[in-house]
């Protein structure tokens, strides 16, 4: 096996010995803490309590309200990520500091601001009320709080891509009578598109996790804008250890699974492009 | 002897004698709402305790919800006492963490809860929607604010609360306390995850015209937004919330703190204990008590968790996944 001559760098088996044994310490060790404490249910009972009808519920308005935060970011992030760039304009590096404000900010924090603001008295709600839009204590504030986390992840990952992109190949496209549009499509869109799906992908996943902010804007009716992690802390609080922990590892199974599949995406997508070249 | 060595042997001296008057610490590991009420009665009884014993105690506070703090007593905060709004919440703690013994409840005199409160009604200001009573919440055009029974023992407090009413009503009875409760439910429109949140979205969002909670909850409303923005309604009937105690034996035994935590809460009984807990509209047990605050607590008829057959019965018929509750959150849900 030519294992070891894999790299020219010394110290291959001590950084990979370090990176397993801190992988297995954070990551791995609660996980199958979690998964062990689940196999104490036979199947039947933990098919039960995950297919729930309330549960199901609350899993359509979880990856439901994620999706769509994660894709109005996959938006916004690319338009915040590309001014920030491509523009000079005064004020610039306030509003590029502004961007990981979410991420400083604790959730509970953002979720109380963003239900004062929205709810029917507050600053924006009210206007809106008027117009006939609900936001705070609708499904809306759940996906508006999911924006607000999430925002940072499709900036930050499509910003270095696009500062490290050679305005050459543009200018070169564009001296060959390529089209705005074509230039976009066929020159910046593929360059920065890994960077694009990870940052949705990142903030997907942290979309659904996310109990914090949501909590405090949801409204948590039950059926129509109850989150999952939601149904966890409530079988805590009946002291169902085993009912949280079976559908956290439904949580587990289906955001591993998402995230299999996107990066099985990116993987074909750098092949073909690849191939291309 | 160099100075620094004068100087560093002294600070150790200094630590050591710190160290041999050292307090006892006690922790007291509590509900939300009882934060004001241990702010005032803490002092009180340092005081006292010193005078007595000669000796000086500090009394930590941590509040939570009700649940979640028993919670984590069970998974390993040393707490010398807890002090509950459910019985049910030590009960987890006796049989989940094994930290206390059980027959805690017979330790101190009114199955050990020192004081209790009762499900109040709030209105705003004026009670422009004219709610007298249970009834009045399940009408059509009413916003009814509660916290959520599936996280907080406020929440169920006002659900047991609603559906006593059922029963207590002119030709009560099960099918009745269902309708009225589902009544009242389906007029919710936003469930709090606990008792100040709920408060929250009543006061400060103004959001719906009643909200339902603990008495002593509607003094701090009263201390936190001014008397003069909403008014309280005392419904025909209510329940009584016994508002429970317990040493927690493990972690006192380790500790070697059982003779001070025994009598930190034995002093809740106290006349000067009761006085607190009236000051800060907790109903009090003694008789003197009560009646020096009479004018404070009306006396409206109240029903206990007895009722249910205790509360442990009334969690498994009402609240666990599947039983009455989530049948009706599903029914109204259908219903939208």
């Amino acid at each position: 096996m030519k294992f070891k001559q894999s790299s020219v760098l010394p110290g291959f088996n001590l950084s990979l010995g370090y990176s397993l044994l801190y992988l297995s310490l954070i990551v791995l060790l609660p996980l199958a803490a979690l998964i062990s404490k689940t196999l104490g249910l036979d199947w039947a009972t933990f098919w039960a309590i995950v297919s729930e009808p309330r549960v199901v519920a609350t899993y359509k308005v979880t990856f439901g309200a994620s999706l769509i935060a994660a894709l109005i970011n996959l938006f916004v992030g690319l338009l915040i990520a590309w001014v920030l760039v491509r523009y000079p304009f005064p004020g610039k590096r306030f509003i590029d500091a502004l961007v990981d404000l979410p991420f400083a900010l604790p959730t509970a924090v953002a979720g109380i601001a963003l239900a004062t603001l929205y709810a029917p008295n507050g600053v924006l709600g009210e206007p809106l009320e008027k117009l006939g839009i609900k936001i705070a204590f609708t499904p809306l504030g759940i996906v508006l709080a999911l924006t607000f986390i999430t925002l940072p992840f499709v900036v930050r990952t499509v910003q270095p891509v696009l500062e490290d992109m050679e305005k050459e190949l543009e200018e070169a496209a564009s001296s060959l009578g390529a089209t705005r549009w074509q230039i976009f499509s066929k020159v910046i869109l593929p360059t920065i598109f890994p960077a694009l799906l990870t940052g949705f992908t990142l903030a997907f996943a942290r979309a659904i996790g996310e109990f914090g902010s949501v909590i405090f804007i949801a409204g948590n009716m039950p059926f129509k804008s109850e989150i999952t992690p939601l149904m966890i802390i409530s079988k805590l609080e009946q002291y169902d250890y085993l009912g949280a922990t079976a559908i956290a590892v439904v949580m587990l199974a289906v955001s591993f699974a998402l995230l299999l599949l996107i990066n099985g995406l990116q993987w074909w997508m750098a092949k073909r492009l690849g191939r291309r070249k | 002897m160099s100075l620094l060595r004068k100087l560093s042997l002294a600070l150790a001296l200094s630590s050591l004698s710190a160290l041999a008057s050292a307090d006892t610490t006690l922790l007291n590991v509590s509900y939300d709402v009882m934060r004001d009420f241990y702010k005032d009665y803490n002092p009180a009884f340092s005081k006292y305790y010193e005078a007595k014993f000669k000796d000086k105690v500090t009394i930590q506070q941590s509040h939570g919800g009700s649940s979640k703090q028993a919670r984590s007593v069970i998974d390993g905060l040393e707490a010398d006492v807890v002090t509950m709004n459910q019985s049910t919440d030590i009960d987890a703690i006796v049989e989940k963490g094994k930290q206390i013994n059980a027959g805690w409840e017979k330790k101190y005199p009114d199955e050990a809860a020192p004081f209790s409160s009762l499900q109040v009604l709030i209105v705003r200001k004026g009670n422009p929607k004219g709610i007298k009573d249970w009834a009045d919440l399940g009408k059509s055009g009413i916003q009814v604010i509660v916290p959520n029974p599936k996280t907080s023992g406020n929440g169920r407090y006002t659900f047991l609360a609603a559906w006593g009413a059922g029963l207590k009503q002119a030709g009560g009875n099960e099918a009745k306390a269902r309708e009225l409760t589902t009544a009242i439910f389906s007029n919710v429109p936003v469930l709090d995850a606990g008792g100040r949140a709920a408060t929250t979205t009543f006061m400060q969002r103004q959001i719906g015209d009643v909200l339902v909670t603990f008495e002593n909850e509607a003094e701090m409303i009263a201390r936190e937004f001014g008397r003069g923005n909403f008014e309280v309604i005392y419904p025909s009937v209510s329940i009584d919330a016994d508002l429970p105690v317990a040493v927690v034996d493990k972690v006192v035994d380790k500790k070697g703190t059982r003779k001070v935590a025994t009598e930190y809460l034995n002093y809740l009984w106290s006349p000067e204990g009761q006085e607190i807990a009236a000051q800060n509209y907790l109903r009090p047990r003694n008789a003197a008590v009560t009646a020096k605050y009479a004018k404070q607590f009306p006396s409206i008829k109240l029903f206990g968790v007895a009722e249910f057959g205790g509360l442990k019965a009334a969690q498994k018929k009402f609240f666990d996944d599947g039983a009455i509750y989530d049948q009706i959150a599903a029914e109204i849900a259908k219903k939208k």
